[in-house]
């Protein structure tokens, strides 16, 4: 395999791994802070602004950790340095 | 398929690109100033007032309720910062329902550069309220160990900032791009009103972010205002 093959495979089965692994744990933690919510919203039903805007916000949060993770697999596929450096030397040649 | 709007070059003269980005900022910008420039042309207090008057009434003061409910109690000084970043965020988010058009805030540039004005503005509000010793004392909480780590978190948490919203806004145009071309018809659609809904959340998320940082630099551990030390004049 030349170095061309590799960057692609590598790339595209690491942008692969990291979508599924990056958005299981989030999506475990905002299912965990949906929950509590719920529970607190039905215990304490005049509190609901206060509780659904923490809630949104946290829930932001946590999802930022699986954008980061979404982020980092489309730059592998669409703007790989790599595979750009390669690219660029291989027209050199 | 481009993976920021900032691949849409519109006009390129020598370095000088005019790309998609800036020109559907420039048009945001255009159409948030003048609408309200010609809203409030005719103000008045009494019972006759425009449809818009009331409108604009609504989203002032809906705003001013949250950034008080976050905790920013003189929330007039705050809310001119605030209240834009999230009226030029909600119309970014809210306009991509017209044809042709891509939000700017799917570019890393326009987060980046908003979370860069967080980031310029949290210390700035610090100082304001609590003069230079107080904002800076302020690093050295609650013990001078965590000087360092204060500062990783200044800024990586504005690195957050601009990576969630870029990467929001992007998967949203992207999803439906790539729907586009496996399913084309009704499911983009939907996949469409999903991208006004996380964009709303974003832009909300966004500003609710910037004052929650405001109101931790400003009232950190000073519950009441002190007199400004000589060093804030």
């Amino acid at each position: 395999m030349d170095s061309m093959t590799i960057i692609a495979v590598a790339s595209i089965v690491t942008a692969g791994i990291t979508t599924g692994f990056g958005v299981m744990a989030p999506a475990l933690g905002e299912g965990r802070a949906v929950a509590t919510a719920l529970s607190s919203l039905a215990q304490q039903p005049d509190a609901a602004a206060t509780i659904t805007r923490t809630l949104f916000v946290g829930l932001a949060m946590i999802e930022s950790t699986a954008i980061y993770c979404f982020v980092i697999s489309m730059i592998l596929i669409f703007a790989n340095p790599f595979w750009n450096s390669v690219i660029a030397h291989a027209g050199a040649k | 398929m481009h993976l920021s709007p900032d691949q849409i070059v519109f006009w390129q003269h020598g370095p000088f690109k005019l790309n998609a980005t800036i020109a559907y900022t420039w048009c945001l910008m255009l159409v948030l100033a003048a609408g309200s420039k010609l809203i409030t042309r005719t103000l008045s207090a009494g019972p006759e007032r425009s449809r818009w008057q009331d409108l604009l009434e609504i989203i002032v003061t809906g705003i001013t309720q949250q950034i008080e409910a976050v905790g920013l109690h003189r929330s007039r000084a705050y809310l001119p910062f605030l209240g834009t970043l999230f009226l030029f965020l909600a119309m970014a988010a809210l306009c991509t329902i017209i044809p042709g058009y891509e939000a700017p805030t799917a570019s890393l540039s326009t987060t980046a550069a908003l979370a860069l004005c967080v980031l310029a503005a949290v210390p700035l509000f610090g100082i304001l309220e609590q003069g230079v010793g107080g904002y800076l004392e302020s690093y050295l909480k609650p013990t001078f160990i965590m000087l360092p780590f204060n500062i990783i978190s200044e800024l990586s948490r504005t690195l957050a900032l601009a990576i969630r919203l870029f990467g929001n806004m992007m998967s949203g145009s992207m999803i439906v791009a790539i729907l586009l071309t496996i399913t084309p018809f009704f499911f983009p659609v939907v996949m469409t009103l999903l991208g006004l809904l996380t964009g709303i959340v974003q832009a909300y998320i966004f500003s609710v972010l910037a004052a929650v940082y405001i109101a931790a630099a400003t009232r950190d551990g000073a519950p009441e205002p002190k007199p400004g030390p000589a060093t804030a004049h």
